[in-house]
């Protein structure tokens, strides 16, 4: 890409804690219904991450009344409040769209230990 | 007359800080287009200003060209278009990005990305045959005419050929944002030709 288009892009640019996929995150986002603000939490594995600069999104996988539920969010979002990062996954792929054939505890994802 | 010559740098997004919303917009590098040429009715029967963009060196231009931009005292640049309509500017000018405002209704014309010899699924939007059960006719164009009466193809018929690399103009574009100090219009949307491509920016009547 063209360096005009990254200096454009770097302003955009939030602060977003480090995690990739496998890591279960906890995303605060924000929901504007009518009137009201009110901040949702979406709690789940990151099964990726793709693209690049402001561009960037990731989607996060959970398990809801044994379902599975996928959603994905621009990294930079301004909806985004805060992405809070817990376990850090132990994985060997960047995209983990095998979870998506597994069901209960074949579904889950190592914790890396350090 | 509002027309702006610039180059296509590639495109990316905006986030509307209040909603989220995010706004594909193609970034263009536009200006500082000196103004080479004004034609006049009572001169060339038509009215039009002539703009220039990119300088060059000299030798990478042909000597009538050099001669014609001395004429109007600039140096070398790459492309030279007309913009038909009525002059605001002299010669001497510069048209800068300033020229557009965020809203502006635009078209912005320029050279379509070349997709080679293609074929008629490519080209034409046509369906392709089915893959397996011994088809042999899996993106062929199928029939082309009838038999004796008219013995002939018709003209017009859609075949496969050259794609794309011709001047084409988008219409009904906006502008999103223009940055004054490093000569950028963000164009909302999507613009004709490849990055680094040149294109033609022009007001919408």
């Amino acid at each position: 890409m063209s360096t005009v288009i990254d200096q454009l892009e770097q302003r955009m640019l939030r602060e977003v804690p480090v995690f990739k996929a496998g890591d279960t995150v906890r995303v605060h986002f924000k929901v504007i219904e009518g009137q009201r603000q009110r901040v949702q939490v979406f709690e789940g594995i990151v099964i990726k991450r793709q693209g690049a600069g402001v561009r960037e999104t990731f989607t996060v996988r959970k398990q809801s009344f044994g379902v599975g539920v996928e959603r994905t969010f621009p990294v930079h979002s301004p909806k985004i409040e805060k992405i809070e990062v817990g376990a850090i996954g132990d994985v060997s792929r960047a995209k983990l769209y095998y979870l998506r054939d597994k069901v209960g505890k074949k579904a889950r994802v190592r914790e890396k230990r350090i | 007359m509002k027309g702006i010559i610039g180059k296509k740098l590639g495109m990316s997004q905006v986030f509307d800080p209040e909603t989220g919303v995010v706004t594909p917009v193609t970034v263009i590098e536009a200006g500082p287009c000196p103004v080479t040429q004004v034609r006049s009715v009572e001169t060339d029967g038509y009215e039009a200003v002539q703009l220039a963009f990119e300088p060059v060196a000299d030798r990478k231009i042909s000597k009538p060209e050099i001669g014609h931009l001395r004429k109007s005292g600039t140096g070398a640049h790459r492309q030279l278009v007309e913009f038909r309509g009525e002059a605001t500017v002299a010669v001497g000018d510069h048209v800068t990005v300033e020229a557009f405002a965020p809203g502006d209704k635009i078209k912005v014309s320029g050279t379509s990305i070349g997709k080679g010899f293609a074929g008629t699924i490519k080209r034409h939007n046509f369906h392709r045959g089915p893959m397996s059960h011994g088809s042999h006719n899996k993106r062929a164009p199928g029939s082309i005419g009838a038999s004796a009466t008219p013995s002939r193809v018709m003209k017009g018929m859609k075949m496969s050929g050259h794609m794309g690399a011709k001047r084409r103009t988008q219409v009904g574009l906006t502008v999103f944002a223009i940055e004054v100090e490093r000569n950028l219009i963000l164009v909302k949307g999507a613009v004709p030709g490849p990055r680094n491509g040149f294109v033609e920016i022009r007001e919408e009547a």
